[in-house]
């Protein structure tokens, strides 16, 4: 505590590289953990990245007749089957405008990020911590789904893996751009939610939610390639029955990701 | 030794002229405050020295560091708390401090700052259910986590009751006597009067007179008021029938 014991001047060479590196890596280290204990406190945000995909997919395979059984519309498969992929593409559109929104729009808002800004931590790893939760939270949500997808309903799948993990992948870092672009936008954590969940419900429908697999009308169909959550639910479908997906889906999600990126990069204000 | 020195500033936000030429010297082991009305280019003074936002003009220096140069080295050496900056509402107070003192190379120990400033009992509480005091002292626990050379406390005291500005105020002279220099913003002219070793009072963008409180009472022209304190000073200085700097 005393001052003068401090150093005089910039400490500089490999001694003090290396503490600053220590620094940087335990920063961030606590920021991620500190991050994942907020997410966890947060009992809305966590139940709909987390519980919520698996949760749907139970509800829905019980409750709706027929949901479990062949039929023979659809060339004697089960409906649930069609589901399991749109489940994934919803899972990864609530993690990206529910809960990294909601979080990114009210750090903003309260000056967690200017309270950052006046130490020697760049906000940027704040960003970088509160997305590596929510990835985290993403995985753990599909996978829940996907094993009460095997557990409950016994699907069984060939996927195409390298395709479906690209079209996870990609999928995820389109809606998670379109999250930060958003969240260039919105003063306000109110402001957040509302135009969150504007966009929010338009992709669940352009992903097939409400119109699962072959219910989707052609001419939906042809809008909702354009969009990013639509793009990423067909290529997870398309993969999901051991197709590989197609470029136009690939090239839409690669196209967003870009676009909102650089729109958000551009826009973003950390105060 | 001079600590901090600014010489010249100048800060425009589009046509608006926040800060028009401020130059003043702050010593080391001083409280030295800032006061003025609001507008008078206050905050945006500390923002640009603290290198939250780059100077359109003029000199600064931080121990010897060009803020809007060496950001990084100067946050390692001095602590800062801003208005109206808040933490997550669902975060403890003991993993605030705990997560702040991950960000300097050598910081103070946390435990010992949280019991200093009365929130041991509180260090399981979340930011959300604390006071508006218990707030602002874990803001200037967070502040001075990194053991820094210099504390920059803007509007401390704002919106606290009575007793806990009292409380606050003991807390920024237990900070002096650790040997860390104070620079303080207010519009509080008791708090400047009781803290601050030296002033310097701003008036729409320039500073006009920079002397002891007690000094600048005892220089005080003000007509028809026979003993005028430190806030009658000010006011004589900074009001809108003040006479123009030159």
């Amino acid at each position: 505590m005393n001052a003068a014991t401090l150093p005089e001047t910039v400490e500089s060479g490999a001694a003090g590289r290396r503490r600053r590196g220590r620094t940087a890596g335990r920063s961030t280290a606590r920021l991620v953990v500190t991050e994942a204990k907020l997410f966890v406190r947060d009992p809305l945000g966590s139940f709909f990245a987390v519980i919520f995909p698996a949760a749907l997919l139970l509800v829905l395979g019980s409750a709706m007749p027929g949901f479990d059984e062949p039929s023979a519309d659809i060339g004697g498969r089960k409906p649930v089957e069609f589901y399991l992929p749109i489940i994934l593409a919803m899972a990864i559109g609530t993690v990206a405008l529910v809960s990294l929104l909601n979080v990114l729009a009210a750090d903003r808002e309260k000056g967690v990020l200017r309270r950052l800004s006046t130490t020697p931590v760049s906000p940027v790893r704040l960003l970088v911590a509160q997305l590596a939760v929510n990835v985290a939270a993403l995985l753990v949500g599909s996978a829940l789904a996907l094993l009460g997808g095997w557990l409950v309903f016994g699907i069984e799948a060939r996927p195409n893996v390298p395709g479906l993990l690209a079209a996870f992948v990609l999928g995820s870092a389109s809606m998670v751009a379109l999250a930060l672009l958003l969240a260039a936008f919105t003063p306000t954590s109110r402001a957040a939610m509302g135009i969150g969940s504007l966009v929010y419900y338009p992709m669940l429908f352009a992903a097939g939610v409400w119109t699962p697999g072959p219910m989707m009308p052609e001419a939906v169909r042809r809008v909702a390639d354009f969009t990013p959550l639509g793009a990423a639910s067909q290529a997870l479908q398309d993969t999901w029955t051991g197709d590989w997906p197609q470029p136009l889906h690939l090239a839409v999600l690669v196209g967003c990701t870009a676009l909102f990126g650089a729109l958000a990069a551009k826009l973003f204000r950390w105060s | 030794m001079t600590v901090i020195e600014v010489s010249n500033l100048q800060k425009r936000y589009g046509d608006q002229v926040a800060v028009r030429d401020v130059s003043f010297e702050v010593r080391a082991g001083e409280i030295f405050g800032i006061v003025g009305p609001n507008g008078s280019g206050k905050t945006t003074t500390v923002e640009c020295l603290t290198g939250l936002r780059r100077a359109d003009g003029g000199m600064i220096r931080v121990l010897g560091l060009d803020p809007a140069r060496d950001r990084a080295e100067l946050r390692r050496q001095v602590g800062i708390q801003l208005q109206e900056s808040h933490l997550p509402d669902r975060l403890k107070v003991w993993e605030a401090l705990d997560l702040y003192s991950s960000f300097y190379p050598e910081p103070a120990d946390w435990r010992a700052l949280m019991a200093e400033l009365g929130l041991t009992a509180k260090r399981n509480t979340v930011f959300a259910k604390l006071s508006g005091g218990q707030k602002q002292r874990l803001s200037v626990a967070l502040a001075l986590v990194g053991n820094p050379r210099i504390a920059v406390l803007d509007e401390l005291t704002t919106g606290l009751d009575p007793q806990a500005r009292r409380d606050t105020w003991q807390l920024v002279r237990e900070v002096r006597d650790r040997g860390v220099t104070v620079v303080l913003v207010t519009h509080f002219m008791d708090e400047a009067e009781r803290l601050c070793d030296r002033l310097a009072v701003v008036r729409a963008g320039e500073v006009v007179a920079i002397d002891t409180p007690a000094e600048l009472v005892a220089r005080a022209d003000v007509p028809g008021v026979a003993r005028p304190t430190l806030e009658d000073a000010v006011l004589a200085l900074t009001g809108p029938t003040a006479s123009t700097p030159n």
